[in-house]
């Protein structure tokens, strides 16, 4: 029998196989962008481009005392399936998170998930059939990209400035879907926080979300990873505790408020859609992780769980400070960039004549990552702007990743300078009406507060 | 059992590509009853080198330090029989304004080009010499870094306004430019191999076709789905062979030795135009060297043991 296969694993040959793929698996992009990335990765480099929490702030002693309390109590348990909605102590936990953050939930409206991005393949699972639409915010999060495109959604999106959505632009891609005779699924939105965009839709658009929503019949999938992550400003309320239980699913995720290595999310949804989610999480892995639930359910029971989340959001907030300023000082002028009150990430856009793809690959000769802006929209847009993170570094290796950035970012402004004939040494001279044209380019991208920008860079010169 | 060790990976922006590659080559190593050992290259490269001893190197690098002669010099100083053309043939290729001026001095045509390092733009007012440039060459233009393997970084100029900023992300990848003539055509490669003589075989022509998008788009060629490779390329009499000539003679020309991929263009008159060279093309599922040799009849393995023999009959005695 071992005659038929040859001596060693031909795993590698991936022709071998090629006429076994989907048609799907076509539009799960490799591109050169990806294999850049791939290059972020190493030690050497101060990745400003993850998205991680800083989990080397959890109590090792914590950790260890909790996992002994699961062996001790629960061990088979821990060992055995669960049931597919989660365990009720977990659901328990999900339920104090969602009324920190102002939500009453009945727990029979729960469905623990593994991790957050569990809850948008379950919702692209449940609803999306090849070519239907779904609308998504202008970036949108780049990790639903890929989860989209494996659905073969067409994504429609919308663009947002520093209150978020527009909601008016909304309505009217809405008018023109329905005029097309085309229903979207749903529209796709993280309104506190945006990654990647690091604004905040205010209360208004939010108020009108729903309305459209119920209006129009419309499901609305509301990501909401960074809630609790706020550093200033006031908490504004949830689309899901505005909507009476209708037509919005809730995103929630223990990822950023506790650790991401447990990968244990949720979603909180009206009955039937939730129903349908639990046939597709029986399909896709029959039960999130048992173990990893009893662990949070000991760590509620153990002690104040919001405590943890305040040192994060001190820690958070000193490096959100840290990148700002570093921002201020080592960006060009022309740069302008969001100025988030919470999450993890700001979004920074370049002049237009840069393209932060080709920049990246100049940046990671100096050792400094973030993620290009195309990867946040899915019709190659986003060509000069940028993500980075500032809640995976520490504030001393945050301000020299954004000065490596903003030296290559400099060399580029300069270059374009000589190149154009403008003076290539002085900074550039940019009157009222000229900024008026590079506000209106960057609102091609993201609208963005120039002024409180400007303010700032003008405190960041004064302090040197 | 000869022992070859697969270099791959390293810190080109091509890492991933060339452990695809590397992956591939060990596994067919493997099956040819040689002993693979598979090298990430890094800091300990000598080292390593010195500690699997092998009979002789696979070089499966692509890109910056892979495919530029770096990696090979160093493989001469250490006295050890690789794959692939030497130093002088891997600078000729990686670097496309010397490629190209090769090519036209020994008579094979390449499209019009101008080339500029940073300097000229910065110290010298290069920037004046613009409209020139694009006078001669005509839009659209194509602006490429002078050395980079992959699709990064190459632009299309469809008017003056768009080459500044094509110009600022060719720097981000290499300190010279290429500005070059588009010529508007079919899409084509062809790989030669090393026979067992030593003389070139032009292998089957492969030719590109980007689906359903905007022609200029350049990414599209590098993502799969996006574009599709047939092969043969469907040519008409005698076209086939004047491309495979070409290709050998550029081939000739660069001193290329066991293996390379030359990339040309078929303008609309019939007109052939040779691009570029690779000296180390991709050995990938989704290469195109390895699909024009399965055209030819030459299976992967074969393939491998083609050049691992091509490279241990070059090794000098007593070495």
């Amino acid at each position: 029998m071992t005659g038929r296969r040859p001596p060693r694993s031909t795993a590698h040959d991936l022709e071998r196989y090629a006429g076994l793929f989907a048609q799907r698996t076509k539009v799960m992009k490799s591109s050169a962008m990806r294999d850049l990335m791939a290059l972020t990765e190493r030690a050497e480099v101060i990745s400003l481009a993850g998205g991680m929490p800083d989990t080397s702030s959890f109590p090792p002693e914590t950790y260890a005392a909790l996992m002994q309390r699961v062996a001790d109590e629960a061990c088979a348990r821990a060992l055995q399936y669960g049931p597919t909605e989660g365990f009720a102590t977990a659901a328990h936990c999900i339920a104090e998170v969602m009324q920190a953050e102002g939500m009453t939930v009945d727990e029979g409206e729960l469905l623990v998930t593994t991790g957050g991005q569990q809850v948008i393949d379950l919702v692209c699972k449940t609803l999306v059939d090849p070519g239907d639409v779904i609308v998504a915010e202008a970036p949108t999060y780049p990790g639903a990209v890929p989860t989209f495109c494996s659905y073969e959604a067409d994504v429609v999106q919308i663009e947002m400035d520093e209150h978020g959505m527009r909601i008016d632009e909304l309505e009217e891609t809405l008018d023109r879907l329905d005029r097309e005779g085309r229903r979207p699924k749903f529209i796709y939105t993280i309104p506190t926080f945006q990654n990647p965009g690091g604004v905040t839709m205010s209360l208004p658009r939010r108020q009108r979300l729903v309305q459209v929503a119920h209006e129009r019949e419309l499901l609305v999938l509301e990501d909401n990873p960074y809630g609790l992550l706020r550093y200033e400003g006031d908490r504004l309320p949830t689309l899901y505790s505005m909507d009476g239980g209708e037509f919005v699913i809730y995103l929630g995720t223990f990822s950023k408020i506790l650790s991401p290595g447990i990968r244990l999310g949720w979603a909180a949804a009206p009955r039937p859609v939730l129903q349908k989610m639990n046939l597709g999480k029986q399909a896709a892995d029959l039960c999130s992780s048992s173990m990893t639930q009893l662990f949070v359910a000991e760590y509620f029971a153990s002690g104040d769980w919001r405590e943890y989340v305040n040192s994060l959001v001190g820690i958070y907030r000193g490096r959100r400070d840290a990148m700002l300023e570093a921002l201020g000082t080592h960006f060009p002028r022309e740069a302008a960039w969001t100025q988030p009150e919470g999450g993890l990430f700001i979004w920074a856009t370049l002049p237009d004549y840069i393209d932060t793809t080709d920049l990246l690959a100049r940046a990671l000769d100096e050792n400094v990552a973030f993620v290009p802006g195309r990867a946040a929209y899915l019709d190659g847009r986003g060509g000069s702007s940028m993500r980075l993170n500032f809640s995976g570094s520490d504030e001393t290796a945050i301000r020299e990743g954004v000065r490596r950035i903003g030296k290559v970012v400099a060399e580029q402004v300069a270059l374009y300078g000589t190149l154009t004939g403008a003076a290539p040494a002085a900074p550039p001279v940019v009157d009222e009406h000229e900024a008026g044209q590079v506000a209106e380019q960057l609102a091609d991208v993201l609208e963005l507060p120039r002024r409180a920008a400007e303010r700032r860079r003008g405190r960041a010169e004064s302090d040197r | 059992m000869s022992t070859v060790a697969v270099l791959q990976g390293g810190r080109s922006l091509e890492r991933q590509v060339s452990l695809k590659s590397g992956a591939r080559v060990e596994d067919a190593l493997q099956r040819l009853g040689r002993r693979a050992v598979a090298i990430d290259v890094g800091s300990d490269l000598v080292a390593r080198l010195e500690e699997a001893s092998p009979d002789v190197v696979f070089v499966a690098l692509h890109g910056r330090d892979g495919e530029d002669g770096t990696i090979q010099e160093l493989l001469e100083v250490l006295g050890l029989p690789y794959t692939g053309s030497g130093v002088a043939a891997c600078i000729r290729c990686w670097d496309k304004v010397l490629t190209k001026h090769l090519l036209r001095a020994v008579g094979i045509p390449t499209p019009d080009f101008h080339a500029f390092s940073e300097t000229a733009f910065r110290e010298l007012g290069a920037a004046q010499a613009l409209p020139a440039i694009e006078s001669q060459l005509e839009f659209p233009l194509v602006v490429k870094p002078a050395a980079q393997g992959s699709a990064l970084g190459i632009k299309f100029a469809r008017t003056a306004a768009d080459v500044p900023a094509a110009i600022v992300s060719a720097f981000s990848y290499d300190r010279k430019v290429l500005l070059e003539r588009y010529v508007a055509g079919r899409d084509l490669a062809v790989s030669v191999v090393e026979q067992e003589d030593g003389s070139p075989l032009a292998l089957p022509v492969v030719e590109a076709v980007a689906e359903g998008r905007d022609f200029y788009d350049f990414e599209a060629r590098y993502e799969i789905g996006r574009t599709r490779f047939v092969c043969p390329a469907e040519l008409p009499a005698g076209v086939a062979d004047r491309t495979q000539e070409l290709a050998v003679e550029a081939y000739r020309a660069l001193g290329c030795a066991g293996f390379a991929r030359v990339d040309l263009m078929l303008r609309e008159d019939g007109e052939l135009f040779v691009l570029e060279a690779n000296s180390v093309p991709g050995l990938t599922e989704t290469s195109l060297l390895p699909q024009a040799a399965d055209a030819a009849g030459i299976s992967f393995d074969q393939l491998v043991e083609r050049i691992v023999a091509m490279a241990l009959s070059r090794a000098p005695a007593g070495r």
